[in-house]
């Protein structure tokens, strides 16, 4: 259980998806690291720089800012890491269990949440785009890899999403694997 | 009777087939069979060095990459350079500010490396100005010219700068004598009214500002060449000059009459010592220093108006001459610091000197006579020994650290490998054709990297493709890793090469910045974000803030400009990003264009004298949509009421109020578009 705390505590520390972009004229290649309240990259310029590339065929502009679960998604995670200390405390295997639960819902739903993101830029294009590729639409895989025209995109958990699925299978674990303290007699 | 004729007739024949046989056969005996792999780079490698080479009457430098020769970037200095506006736009034009005027061109000549500790440091570049006599300093992380200074009452700066081995100076003499300070007197009267000066021109150790420390007052010769002493030698200057016979006249012949001339020994360590006791005289003059400002990247003048001079006859043990064969192209110091090597181009031999044993003569007063109060030292005192009839026009050796040197020979058009000790000759090699200078990277330092050596000619006649009667001038590159010379590459090079130093890339590639950072930008027409884009006017100027970013600039259309007006375009490249310059012209403009790098601002003077509208647009290919990256601006009459205004895709305001409005108005679809899709 310590772990999952510890794994939750480390999604602050490292990014937790990983989005690049590989096309002939980038040699450096491109990279962004969303992390639970920032996105950086590849050059301390990156978002600019993406924002440059994508403006041609419509996409919005990635504005950090402006996108509010930025901004909450840490308090969620502090909620989480002091109801994993709670649970811990409890020590009951029930309340091993509720964690987990909560644990797996607000993960998936964070899934589903940056999932709803990558459909809004890539469907979501200006009608007066410089570049118009008829039926052509631009969302990065939610995991994997593809092309969009010139870039080869790839999407992939980066360690601060492995950590949440370490934190989620570690309570999972210690749900799973709960012996009731043995009473001692004195 | 036939029989008589056939003889001489047949002999006649056979040498002269066989003459054009061994000429044609000459160069596919020099090349040997993997040549192409020793010069090859493949495509997506880099080359192991950076050879930077002197233009000559180009005014430029240029840089190649060794083994490959390729050229990599010419480098503007000493000329305007329209390819990226230097010397066109406002930053850049009062570079050329000398006491002359605005000097837009010159003759560049010989390199000079930024050295710590006698190796090089890949910091500055420092390299002169013949004509109107100056040195400049080329920033290594930018390769951008920062820094001129002119020097002061001399005449052709051919012999600088010569570096000392913790970049404390760089030294230079004056290539021609006249009267100091000038004044008007009969040309014939040279012996009596003429002198020279040698110029120590000190070296900011942060940040590479150079200062003109002192001068000191010379005989009426020719000053041509110099090299610092190293290591053991460190301290002391050596400089070669010719026309002891004071002509002033045909010097080809009455140069060339005394069997031998001067080589000036200089101790600048007392020379810095008199400076401090206040040994000098201080003479009124002007001279420029131009230095470009790091933050704001405007280069701005400044004349100063004083000299220090100081005089040999008031300060003993500071200079002295030896006797060096005959009309001398220059000395070099090998990688010890013990060895002096005199070119003498006209002499069949080469004089090698010891510095050792020109302490030990100095020391002794082993001298005979003195010139000016300077005593001339004994010269075969001081010398190490003789090289023998190694060729024809000795110009100039470098080393390649394991004990040999290399001399160019002018005149017999050959590469010469001697052993600095024994004076052995171990090998020569032709050049095509007439080597002036040869460089080995790092050759003029404690530790050269003795793998390659590049020949630069100065006849280039049928070795490449011909172009016209001005040809290109020949380089061969040689590799030296061996016992003998090979010769692996050819290749035909900008302007005229006079002289070269080459570095390891890793010395200088780590440094090499790749876009301005936006943050640090103070130039005060700077415009940081596209909203702050505007067109404003102060009397008949109109300064015009805009900016430039993948693909339109900012403003992009522009009204209320007059016929008569300054126009100051001042671009801003808002990009962050490698590799993405911007570039501006506008119709009518009588100068050039700007490039601007990303995070830079630079600034076009343009100055309508019609009425109309003109198309302003970027020059640099910098995407997709380079070609709409364009825009026009209005050319009212003289004394017409039409308003100040301007905009990007919507109806033109003429306040920043309103421009704000616009463009706030845009974030706020756009987050409105974002949030209504959740």
């Amino acid at each position: 259980m310590s772990i999952a705390i510890l794994s939750l505590i480390g999604v602050f520390f490292f990014p937790l998806w990983q989005i690049t972009l590989d096309a002939a004229q980038f040699p450096e290649g491109l990279r962004m690291d969303i992390w639970i309240n920032k996105i950086s990259g590849s050059s301390k310029n990156i978002i600019q720089n993406v924002n440059i590339l994508n403006h041609y065929i419509g996409m919005q502009y990635i504005e950090p800012d402006s996108i509010k679960e930025l901004k909450y998604f840490p308090y969620v995670n502090i909620g989480l890491i002091v109801l994993g200390v709670l649970a811990f405390i409890i020590n009951k295997k029930w309340s091993y269990l509720l964690w987990v639960i909560l644990v797996a819902v607000l993960g998936a739903l964070g899934i589903y949440d940056f999932y709803l993101w990558l459909y809004d830029y890539g469907h979501n294009l200006d009608p007066m785009a410089p570049i118009k590729i008829p039926g052509m639409t631009y969302m990065p895989p939610l995991l994997g890899e593809k092309d969009l025209l010139n870039f080869y995109v790839t999407s992939y958990p980066a360690i601060g999403g492995i950590l949440l699925g370490v934190a989620t299978i570690s309570g999972a674990f210690a749900f799973l694997s709960y012996k009731k303290p043995k009473r001692k007699y004195y | 009777m036939k029989t008589k004729f056939i003889t001489p007739i047949a002999a006649i024949s056979v040498s002269l087939f066989a003459m054009s046989c061994g000429q044609q056969a000459s160069t596919e005996k020099v090349v040997t069979g993997n040549a192409a792999e020793k010069a090859y780079v493949a495509p997506g490698e880099h080359d192991e060095f950076y050879a930077f080479m002197s233009g000559g009457y180009s005014g430029q430098i240029t840089a190649y990459g060794l083994p490959s020769g390729r050229l990599l970037k010419e480098i503007p200095v000493f000329s305007m350079y329209p390819e990226n506006g230097y010397g066109y736009s406002e930053e850049t034009k009062p570079i050329f500010n000398t006491s002359y005027g605005h000097v837009p061109w010159d003759d560049s000549h010989h390199i000079e490396l930024s050295q710590t500790d006698g190796e090089f440091d890949g910091r500055w570049l420092f390299v002169n100005g013949n004509n109107t006599p100056r040195i400049a300093r080329v920033d290594l992380s930018t390769f951008e010219t920062v820094e001129i200074l002119e020097i002061p009452d001399v005449a052709g700066l051919h012999c600088a700068p010569f570096i000392t081995e913790n970049s404390e100076y760089l030294v230079s003499g004056t290539r021609f004598s006249v009267p100091i300070p000038q004044k008007d007197v009969p040309i014939e009267t040279y012996k009596e009214n003429f002198s020279g000066l040698i110029n120590y021109v000190s070296v900011d150790p942060e940040h590479g500002h150079m200062e003109l420390a002192f001068q000191i007052e010379m005989p009426g010769f020719n000053y041509d060449l110099a090299r610092n002493g190293k290591g053991k030698s460190h301290g002391w200057s050596f400089l070669t000059t010719y026309n002891s016979e004071q002509a002033h006249s045909l010097l080809e012949v009455n140069a060339s009459q005394k069997d031998k001339d001067l080589m000036a020994i200089i101790n600048w360590k007392k020379a810095e010592e008199y400076l401090a006791e206040g040994k000098f005289t201080e003479r009124e003059t002007s001279y420029y220093h131009n230095l470009m400002d790091e933050e704001t990247g405007i280069v701005s003048s400044k004349e100063m108006k004083k000299t220090k001079i100081l005089n040999p006859a008031d300060c003993p043990d500071m200079v002295y001459f030896i006797p060096v064969p005959k009309s001398p192209h220059g000395c070099d110091v090998d990688p010890t610091g013990e060895y002096i090597v005199g070119n003498g181009k006209l002499s069949a031999d080469m004089s090698v000197y010891s510095y050792t044993k020109i302490m030990k003569a100095i020391e002794e007063k082993n001298f005979d006579g003195e010139i000016d109060g300077i005593p001339v030292i004994n010269y075969e005192a001081g010398l190490h020994g003789i090289l023998e009839k190694p060729g024809l026009g000795p110009l100039h050796t470098e080393f390649d650290g394991r004990g040999n040197a290399y001399t160019t020979f002018f005149i017999s058009s050959e590469v010469v490998k001697w052993d600095v000790e024994t004076k052995e000759i171990l090998d020569r090699q032709p050049t095509f054709y007439s080597p002036g200078h040869l460089v080995i990277p790092g050759g003029e330092t404690k530790k050269p990297d003795g793998k390659y050596l590049v020949a630069m000619n100065k006849i280039t006649k049928d070795r490449y493709l011909p172009t016209g009667p001005e040809l290109a001038h020949s380089a061969q590159l040689f590799d030296i890793s061996g016992e003998k010379m090979e010769l692996i590459l050819d290749f035909p090079t900008k302007g005229e090469p006079h002289y070269a130093q080459a570095i390891s890339a890793d010395k200088v590639k780590p440094n090499a910045v790749k876009f301005y950072d936006i943050a640090q930008n103070k130039h005060p027409y700077a415009t940081l974000g596209e909203r702050k884009s505007r067109v404003e006017r102060e009397g008949n100027e109109v300064h015009v803030y805009m900016t430039a970013i993948r693909s339109h600039l900012a403003p992009d259309n522009i009204e209320g400009v007059k016929v008569g007006d300054k126009v100051y375009f001042h671009l801003t490249n808002l990009e962050q990003d490698w590799d993405v310059p911007h570039g501006f012209a506008v119709q009518g403009a009588t100068n050039a264009e700007l490039l601007v790098m990303p995070g830079q601002t630079r600034t076009l003077l343009w100055e309508p004298n019609r009425v109309g509208v003109f198309a302003f647009y970027c020059t640099d290919f910098c995407s997709a949509l380079h070609q709409e990256m364009s825009g026009y601006v209005r050319v009212s009459p003289k004394d017409s009421d039409v308003e100040l205004k301007w905009g990007l895709n919507e109806a033109l305001r003429n306040n920043q109020e309103a421009a704000n409005k616009f463009y706030e108005k845009q974030k706020q679809e756009r987050e409105g578009l974002a949030s209504s899709n959740k």
